[in-house]
């Protein structure tokens, strides 16, 4: 859910694996961001709506994926997948630390990419430890 | 009791009116800036601007004391969200506003369980309430719009008021009205509605209950 420059990525990556990949986005325009290669679908509609989630097959889906730009639209979804449809396997795109941190408390697999990019420019940074 | 209400819209403002005439201690957290500061003032200084999706929001807002944290904005997905973290900070009560009917389910599978939801309050008071046989389907027109009459009772709500004072649902318009003497006229400015009257409106099929609501009335004491 969310064709953005991470969602794109995903989803080509596990087409290329050959994996059966179902990508939602709210704007159709989104979708040229995916591989000329990919083989999978691509739906438009909201995926916070429980009817376009099972249109778009969460009922067979092994794993779930959240990337759009909301963290609340991001886990409003991933719940809807998670309990509504018995997905296993659901991945909570988290921009806020904080509320990644109580997502992942909820039952969702969750990931920062905040607090993951600071760790990584820190990282690049000689002597950014304890002074 | 310390109540927080997250949303300072509409039902935010109003409902942190009446706990404030209460003995309640209330705290509106509104996101937008300009709004915070509006209702501020009305609300005796009991509204803070910020995001109540924010943790260290509602920690700042002393969440850890609250009593009941009542999730009020137009977004589900928001109200979910400040439900979820005013519980997993140990709130003892939640309660959310769900603008999508459909979505109580997501709130009930979460523990979630006090939900409000105006549309289906509203739509349970026209299924049972209101009379049917008071609107009349006149044709059918194109691209899913309909023709009804609709015979003004002395307990309209719209009677003594002019057509321009009438809430209609979208694309819902008053075409003609003929008084009780037969005698057809425009709808204009000066038009006083007139229990009696016959009026000809055009609706979509999906407005009709809310149109009967309007014109007929029933849903008894209903406010939002």
């Amino acid at each position: 859910m969310g064709c953005g420059r991470t969602g794109a990525a995903i989803a080509g990556s596990l087409d290329r694996d050959g994996h059966q990949v179902t990508v939602l986005d709210l704007d159709a325009g989104q979708f040229r961001r995916l591989p000329d290669s990919f083989g999978g679908r691509m739906a438009v509609g909201n995926g916070m709506d429980a009817e376009v989630l099972e249109r778009a097959g969460a009922r067979e889906a092994a794993a779930f994926v959240a990337v759009t730009q909301g963290d609340n639209r991001n886990y409003f979804a991933s719940q809807l997948a998670r309990e509504i449809f018995g997905v296993k396997n659901v991945v909570c795109r988290t921009k806020d630390p904080e509320r990644g941190e109580i997502f992942g408390h909820l039952g969702l697999q969750t990931y920062s990419p905040t607090s993951a990019g600071a760790e990584a420019i820190l990282a690049m940074l000689p002597g950014s430890g304890p002074a | 009791m310390y109540v927080i209400i997250a949303g300072g819209g509409k039902v935010g403002y109003y409902l942190g009116r009446e706990l404030l005439s209460g003995d309640h201690e209330m705290l509106v957290i509104e996101r937008s800036a300009s709004r915070a500061a509006e209702i501020n003032d009305l609300l005796e200084g009991t509204v803070q601007q910020g995001d109540a999706c924010e943790a260290s929001v509602l920690d700042g807002a002393g969440i850890a004391r609250a009593d009941l944290v009542a999730a009020v904005t137009g977004d589900d997905e928001d109200n979910l969200v400040v439900c979820e973290i005013a519980r997993y900070r140990g709130v003892p009560r939640v309660l959310a506003r769900v603008n999508n009917p459909t979505n109580a389910l997501l709130f009930e599978k979460r523990g979630i369980e006090t939900t409000v939801s105006a549309t289906e309050a509203i739509l349970s008071q026209i299924e049972q309430e209101l009379p049917v046989t008071s609107m009349v389907p006149v044709m059918q027109l194109h691209q899913g719009l309909e023709l009804v009459e609709v015979r003004l009772s002395e307990t309209s709500p719209v009677v003594g008021r002019t057509p321009r004072e009438v809430l209609l649902p979208p694309e819902s318009l008053i075409a003609l009205i003929v008084d009780s003497g037969g005698v057809p006229r425009v709808p204009g400015a000066d038009t006083t509605l007139t229990a009696g009257d016959a009026l000809v409106v055009v609706t979509r099929a999906e407005s009709k209950g809310m149109l009967q609501e309007a014109l007929i009335g029933g849903a008894h004491g209903f406010d939002t």
